[in-house]
């Protein structure tokens, strides 16, 4: 069973322009020690699916729709009190994007994770914290001595790594990072995707990472669900998608993308730019910036079919292999 | 060989404020060396790359060859002259040198519209005698960037327009007075993948259909690879490697190339991980490292000469330069 488990996930903001469908119709899962990459542009609903998951909705939002079973238990439902007090922070926790800005600049580092540490575990003492904090940033790659520090102190991918020590604090069974390379140096940015990708071995955590870089997902993840307009487009297997990518989205995130040891091409854009979500074009999303484009595509929404053995794909071109069973798009 | 621009020698050393009462006690003035003897050439249409970490430089030696700002020491030699004379006016200059900005959003002035902003260089420089020259060139070169229809265009403000927009206004901005050389800092790291391949090819063409020499700054490698025709390495103000675009990535000799290149995520599973990322992070300029500037992080650190004397940057062959005491004589 897998250890998150989101189906048909809905989640709208309220605006004066009307509903934002941000995350309509999310489909996924993550098992323990596997890690899954979100994908899109900008503005395709990436850092909603990631505070719908940890249900931390700014009050114009909503969930519409939907179940996310983690861990056996339906999140949707769940009340506020329970989640914060059983899932949040133990169960799943989240690297914010842009770590450099997530940290109070006014607290010592070691007070910070402490607080967290001591609001979901009451019975922890502060000596006990301090201790746990210390073992956390020998596992991150920190000298511990430096925990005591102010967050000015620390370099952008030492605060980088004090954040994702923060969100291992009470033994997560599952890692969020929303961007978690993104204004970091070239260098720096290997060094905190290595750091990921072995804990993620060692405390085989389930790990999602969102970000709009598929190199940065494919070193990282074994899966990954590249989302288009608030909906899945492609989802599988990571060698699957990379060598066979069936929806026109995902081959042209891939061929617009420059890779340093590849063959030097002309590299190919896709037109046009990501559609307003308040009034997503009627159909398949992507069709006015598709150039397979028919007619079924404007009236008909694709549903996310299982072409082969872990690799689905919401597309009017893909015929499902027989046997394949549509699943809920 | 066709020469645009020789650049020699170039320094920068920036006073760092210590504030009143250090000021005080302390005799001498400290220095941020952000460009420390630079040298390089660029070749007529040729397009060259720098590349570095943030905080090597690369920006600043941007600023330096257009004359933005005054350089501490060196020479820039443009067409026979050296720009920092102070006979040279540097609005003769800025007719043939223009620049692209990182910034999209806050470089095109809010308050004028696309028309305004193409047309200003032209109305600075009275190229033009009447309104309606202008404006058919304006016309003229927002077709090229493929704003179309361009009367569309002319009369939008920046807000209502999308990033790649707003970098294609630039783009036509830049090359409205038919300049021989452009800087270009970053134009594309603010975009979407799926618009920057757009905008690359965009520039690409233009570059080769106006015969304009461009300087190229990222800190994107593979980007670099991908459109430059020669690439310099910059470390902490100083230039490590210089060759061929090709030879930079496929056979790069100094450490720290091979580090940046190594850290460079591949947006293919297939592809080799490679564990072996350097530690830590660049130094402070304002006290660089002695000797050579890499060696306190180098793995291939040889001996006292790496930390005492600093390597020059010399010829190995076939235009390929490095500055390691690895391949000096």
């Amino acid at each position: 069973m897998p250890l998150m488990d989101v189906s048909d996930l809905k989640m709208f903001y309220h605006t004066s322009a009307g509903y934002v469908r941000a995350v309509d119709g999310l489909t996924f899962k993550v098992d323990s020690g596997k890690g899954l990459g979100i994908v899109g542009e900008s503005g395709c609903g990436k850092t909603s699916i990631a505070i719908t998951l940890m249900k931390i909705l700014p009050r114009n939002a909503r969930i519409f729709g939907g179940k996310i079973i983690f861990n056996g238990e339906d999140l949707v439902p769940m009340k506020e009190s329970e989640i914060r007090k059983n899932i949040r922070w133990s169960g799943i926790s989240l690297i914010f994007q842009g770590a450099m800005n997530a940290l109070n600049p006014v607290f010592r580092i070691d007070d910070q994770i402490a607080e967290a540490i001591k609001l979901h575990e009451p019975g922890v003492s502060q000596k006990e914290a301090k201790e746990r904090i210390g073992k956390l940033f020998e596992l991150v790659g920190i000298d511990p001595s430096r925990a005591s520090n102010y967050p000015h102190e620390f370099s952008g991918g030492m605060k980088q790594r004090a954040c994702i020590a923060m969100a291992l604090a009470c033994n997560p069974k599952m890692l969020i990072s929303d961007e978690p390379s993104t204004a970091l140096d070239v260098i720096i940015a290997a060094q905190i995707l290595k750091l990921m990708r072995e804990l993620k071995e060692r405390l085989n955590l389930a790990m999602i990472v969102i970000s709009h870089d598929l190199s940065i997902v494919t070193e990282t993840c074994e899966e990954a669900a590249i989302v288009y307009a608030g909906k899945v487009a492609e989802f599988g297997d990571i060698y699957g998608i990379f060598k066979e990518p069936l929806h026109p989205y995902t081959q042209g995130l891939l061929s617009a993308f420059p890779s340093i040891k590849a063959q030097k091409t002309r590299l190919i854009s896709i037109p046009g730019s990501p559609p307003d979500l308040t009034r997503p074009p009627p159909g398949c999303r992507f069709h006015p910036r598709c150039k397979y484009a028919m007619e079924i595509c404007r009236k008909q929404v694709p549903a996310l079919i299982e072409t082969e053995q872990n690799h689905f794909a919401a597309c009017h071109l893909v015929n499902p292999v027989s046997g394949g069973e549509p699943s809920n798009g | 060989m066709d020469e645009l621009l020789r650049v020699e020698k170039l320094r920068k050393y920036f006073p760092v404020n210590l504030g009143f009462f250090r000021s005080l006690t302390s005799k001498n003035e400290i220095f941020v060396k952000a460009v420390d003897n630079v040298s390089f050439d660029i070749k007529k249409k040729e397009i060259f790359g720098l590349a570095g970490e943030s905080g090597s430089g690369k920006t600043t030696t941007g600023r330096l060859v257009l004359r933005l700002i005054e350089p501490t020491g060196g020479k820039a030699i443009f067409e026979g002259k050296n720009i920092f004379d102070q006979q040279v006016d540097p609005r003769t200059l800025r007719r043939q040198m223009q620049m692209i900005f990182q910034d999209p959003y806050e470089s095109l002035n809010p308050r004028f519209t696309v028309y305004d902003i193409i047309s200003e260089p032209l109305k600075i420089h009275h190229v033009f005698h009447s309104e309606k020259q202008i404006e058919d060139k304006v016309i003229e070169r927002l077709e090229e960037v493929k704003m179309t229809p361009p009367q569309q265009f002319l009369l939008r403000y920046p807000h209502e327009l999308s990033g790649g927009q707003r970098q294609r206004v630039a783009l036509a901005r830049s090359l409205i007075l038919d300049p021989e050389f452009v800087v270009a800092d970053e134009p594309v790291s603010m975009l979407d993948v799926s618009i920057r391949a757009e905008v690359l090819n965009l520039m690409f063409d233009l570059i080769q259909k106006h015969n304009v020499s461009f300087l190229y700054i990222t800190h994107d490698l593979a980007l670099a690879r991908h459109i430059c025709d020669r690439i310099g390495i910059m470390y902490l103000g100083k230039i490590v490697e210089m060759s061929v675009a090709e030879k930079i990535v496929y056979e790069p000799l100094h450490p720290y190339t091979k580090a940046l290149i190594i850290a460079v995520p591949i947006p293919d599973p297939n592809a080799k991980r490679s564990e072996a990322v350097i530690k830590g992070e660049i130094p402070s300029p304002i006290n660089p490292p002695s000797g050579c500037r890499f060696h306190t992080r180098c793995p291939s650190y040889i001996g006292d000469i790496c930390r005492t004397k600093e390597p020059e940057l010399v010829d190995v062959g076939g235009e390929h330069y490095v500055a390691c005491h690895l391949y000096g004589k």
